[in-house]
């Protein structure tokens, strides 16, 4: 059977283009969002009585929006032009690829109306009332067929490590969504989950533990496989270890959910089988960091004065640390002082700034001149001072949070000779009150930095152009 | 914990998936050549 995609001469960067410019433009409005509640946290007044704008309902906006939006985009623009370079083949199904788009901004734009209005789940990251949810199984089926038929249709023999990665996120996205968002409708917006108590707890941090592993990990490791060494001009370090990392990785991730639970009503055996699956990840995790990162080896000097590939490095060595500090806080005793604290948001954004934000701001940088007839970005001074501002913001929030974290936990567990406790919670929350002023500088930071990448790509594209870029005559490899 | 006799079994089922995936990678020779296949990317054409 002949499919179409296989006899057109050129690539589908149309999809492309539109999923890497909503990138960065989501990427504004979401840590806008971020930087408001930021402020709210500070400066509770900033919720003007507005019930639409109060923390509660804007907090799921910055999360989807920095989460689905951003970095969904950017995962869907870099696995469709990482699949059609690698395969050398037009993307499968122009119409489905074009629906992914149109449907996924749909999706954006309904979570952004109905989630200040109030309508949700009330589960972490599966906030969206299940017509939604719907309309993202769709989206995310089509995905699915667009990317897998792109993949069999190939030209070249071998499947790039940068696609296995890719895949296995939109399967496991998939069963994560499905089993999750399972809810019992009740009115058009308005549903009750299928899960009761700590079943629920249970399928719910099953689902976003595994939503940080696949979507946020694997995804994104797809477009370090593929963007540092074409950044680099290097094969990747290891080919070898590149494989081992992505079959260990998707071995061991599904069981570390639980350690989001610990020192609940989940069973206390359910919480050492999350531990020690957490554990276990530090392997594959810090195997891929090292074979981005020795993917320099030997070119050291490129770091210099090519800031695309710093953000790309930085992007791992954010990686590494975050891998090695979620294991650790997922140990138990650890876990006893930082649990509920703002140590676990340091964590999070040193994972979410630092690899999600960073990989990805380098990765577009690469591609969007390249989709629109270019070899660079409209300004490269631009992405210099870019990485260096979000690079500090980073830093300064997230060591102001973890000196947060740390003194909340010693301030809660801090107990009299007598027996009562040393401190009121609200005098935890006062003495955190200057590491939220921080912490809002370094997002104001990390936003600016966006900003700057929203210009720079505005330049970019208009002076450029919308290129067509012709399929190489794949015989060689075929 | 009920739960466990839906996630478990998922789990185990996503696993085989993955297993008959790398059966398969192997059995087409997927992973034979890969000293080669890290520098292939680097060989496509960027013209436009």
């Amino acid at each position: 059977m002949i499919f179409p995609n296989t006899r057109a001469v050129s690539y589908n960067d149309t999809v492309v283009r539109q999923f890497a410019i909503m990138t960065v433009v989501w990427g504004v409005v979401g840590m806008l969002v971020g930087v408001v509640i930021a402020a709210q946290l500070a400066w509770p007044e900033l919720n003007f009585g507005v019930p639409w704008l109060s923390y509660g309902r804007l907090r799921p906006l910055h999360t989807n929006a920095v989460i689905f939006a951003f970095g969904g985009c950017a995962l869907f623009a870099s696995a469709y032009y990482v699949a059609q370079r690698t395969c050398q083949v037009r993307l499968f199904g122009d119409r489905l690829a074009a629906f992914t788009f149109w449907g996924w901004q749909l999706v954006i734009v309904a979570a952004a109306v109905s989630l200040p209005m109030g309508y949700t789940q009330g589960k972490e990251y599966a906030e969206l009332e299940w017509p939604i949810d719907i309309l993202i199984t769709l989206v995310w089926v089509s995905f699915a067929i667009v990317f897998f038929g792109t993949i069999g249709t190939r030209k070249v023999r071998h499947i790039y490590v940068a696609n296995w990665f890719f895949g296995a996120f939109i399967i496991a996205v998939a069963l994560l969504h499905l089993v999750n968002s399972a809810a019992v409708p009740a009115g058009l917006m308005k549903s009750y989950s299928a899960y009761a108590g700590v079943q629920d707890a249970m399928v719910q941090w099953w689902y976003g533990h595994n939503a940080v592993g696949f979507l946020l990990t694997a995804g994104f490791l797809g477009m370090m496989y593929y963007f540092i060494p074409k950044q680099a001009g290097r094969p990747v370090y290891s080919y070898r270890l590149s494989i081992v990392h992505f079959w260990s990785l998707i071995f061991t991730y599904m069981w570390a959910g639980p350690h989001h639970l610990h020192y609940t009503a989940l069973p206390d055996w359910t919480q050492s089988v999350g531990m020690v699956f957490s554990l276990i990840l530090l392997a594959p995790s810090w195997g891929g960091m090292i074979n981005g990162i020795m993917t320099l080896s030997g070119a050291w000097h490129k770091l210099r004065d090519d800031p695309i590939l710093r953000f790309l490095i930085v992007s791992l060595s954010f990686y590494g640390m975050s891998t090695f500090e979620g294991p650790m806080m997922s140990i138990k005793t650890v876990n006893a002082l930082s649990h509920y604290t703002d140590w676990t948001i340091g964590h999070v954004h040193s994972g979410a700034l630092g690899w999600v934000g960073l990989i990805t701001m380098g990765s577009m940088y690469y591609l969007i001149p390249r989709l629109y007839g270019r070899t660079q970005m409209f300004s490269v001074k631009a992405i210099e001072l870019h990485f260096w501002i979000a690079t500090i913001g980073i830093v300064i929030y997230i060591a102001a949070m973890w000196i947060a974290g740390v003194m909340q936990g010693l301030m809660w567990r801090a107990v009299n000779p007598d027996g009562t406790l040393t401190y009121t919670f609200v005098e935890s929350v006062k003495a955190t009150f200057p590491f939220y002023v921080l912490r809002l500088l370094g997002g104001v930071l990390y936003l600016c930095g966006m900003l700057i990448m929203l210009w720079n790509v505005f330049k970019t594209a208009t002076a450029g152009q919308a290129s067509t870029v012709n399929i190489p005559a794949a015989t060689a490899h075929a | 914990m009920e739960i466990l006799y839906l996630l478990i079994p998922l789990s185990v089922a996503l696993v085989f998936f993955f297993l008959v995936a790398l059966w398969w990678a192997i059995d087409r020779g997927q992973f034979e050549d890969i000293d080669r296949e890290g520098a292939r990317i680097l060989e496509e054409s960027e013209k436009g």
